[in-house]
């Protein structure tokens, strides 16, 4: 997933004003909640920091794609990552404009990623060192951003649940081009496979530190469940990207990097292990092994496009003054 | 001094969660006249939960013989569909 520990502010049920119960009735009647309409402050808070997120995850989400587009291996496959890092791109403006309804400006969410303050998805601090990673990235990651993803698109807020619609309906693409190229690898040169083996063993715990930490110390889930901004538990988002997961890993001949790993018929699903959480929250705090080549990208394109945007500002001002604007 | 009333362009939410759709036109004095108008001129089979209006002036759009190079260059990528891609039926939904 691609928010994950947002922090959300609720207040308890029994301290509730008359607003904020009749608020949550229309949450609890599937309502969805427009950006005018009454809202408690910890709502719109919450909200804001995990659409915010969400949006900074698509963008710092094209640099570990956009590395390797220069390097693809034909003119297709770069054509196709092309194609899909501008997704990336474009799955992030529609979530900055969702958050964007709640009162927040593009700039000061640009301002809380640079400062360090807001933060992106713990995945995107890897690095994709293969072209098996382009595989990996588009069958795992975006696999996983699917599995978190799809629910959303019922979740209480307007815009966000607009803006998930939008973006599921384009996220399939992803998935299967890196399922595609996983398939070519796999069955491809015994040094082709092996690299798809690696890129799986690199990616695999990472993935699963997507959906956040586990539900027993996930404390902020149960008011944003009570909100419907967050629909499903860590944990199981988890279990069903390993179910659906693994078979797909058998079916290239790879190999999933869990000795553990094995069918529970009692429960329906895989018994899995979990991933070193103690790395995850090393990442979280900016130690991961690309935070700083990461943030230090997103924070130079920002002031290298300074001339730009301030440019077509210039420009955008001098029309106006030439020709005035049609009479209201 | 003209005293014709401004045209605005009216968008109608048709059910909870969906998007504001522009369903057509009409004119008013200001914006608070131009919604009671669109109520009536547009929702009187309660088509809607949500009314917006725009000034038409403020709208701006593209011209229809644009059409070509706006649009012709995503004919051509065909790779941005699921579709494109070989997925056996084994491994499932993707």
């Amino acid at each position: 997933m691609y928010a994950q520990l947002v922090k959300s502010e609720g207040t308890s049920r029994e301290d509730m004003s008359p607003e904020e119960i009749a608020f949550q009735g229309r949450i609890d009647r599937n309502e969805k909640i427009e950006p005018k309409e009454w809202m408690p402050e910890g709502y719109r808070k919450t909200l804001i920091r995990q659409i915010g997120q969400h949006a900074h995850s698509e963008i710092v989400g094209q640099l570990p794609e956009g590395n390797w587009i220069t390097r693809a291996p034909t003119l297709e496959r770069k054509q196709i990552l092309l194609a899909k890092v501008q997704d990336e791109a474009g799955h992030g403006l529609y979530l900055y404009c969702a958050a964007e309804t709640l009162g927040v400006s593009r700039d000061e969410l640009l301002e809380r990623l640079h400062s360090g303050d807001m933060k992106y998805s713990s995945i995107f601090n890897y690095p994709t060192l293969t072209w098996a990673d382009m595989g990996a990235v588009g069958w795992l990651v975006d696999g996983a951003a699917i599995m978190n993803q799809v629910p959303l698109q019922r979740t209480s807020y307007g815009p966000y649940s607009r803006a998930m619609i939008r973006i599921c309906k384009e996220e399939s693409f992803h998935q299967r081009q890196g399922y595609a190229i996983m398939m070519k690898m796999a069955n491809g040169t015994p040094a082709q496979k092996k690299m798809a083996q690696d890129a799986l063993n690199r990616l695999w715990y990472p993935s699963l530190m997507m959906f956040g930490p586990s539900d027993k110390d996930s404390v902020h889930s149960a008011q944003s469940m009570a909100w419907k901004i967050k629909m499903n538990t860590n944990d199981e988002l988890r279990q069903k990207f390993v179910d659906q997961t693994v078979p797909q890993a058998e079916y290239l001949g790879l190999t999933v990097p869990d000795p553990d790993l094995k069918w529970n018929e009692e429960k329906g699903g895989y018994d899995f292990s979990e991933p070193d959480w103690d790395e995850f929250y090393q990442v979280l705090k900016g130690n991961g092994p690309c935070n700083k080549e990461r943030l230090g990208a997103r924070v130079k394109a920002w002031e290298d496009g300074a001339w730009y945007r301030d440019a077509m500002v210039a420009h955008a001002k001098k029309k106006a003054s030439r020709r005035p604007v049609a009479a209201e | 001094m003209s005293s014709e009333w401004p045209l605005w362009e009216v968008f109608i939410r048709g059910q909870h969660g969906l998007n504001h759709r522009h369903v057509g036109s009409l004119h008013a004095p200001d914006a608070e006249v131009a919604i009671k108008h669109a109520r009536d001129v547009y929702t009187r089979r309660n088509e809607g939960v949500s009314i917006w209006v725009v000034k038409s002036v403020y709208i701006a759009a593209s011209s229809p013989s644009d059409k070509g190079p706006l649009f012709e260059p995503s004919n051509d990528k065909v790779y941005r569909h699921p579709t494109f891609y070989d997925i056996p039926d084994e491994i499932g939904h993707m």
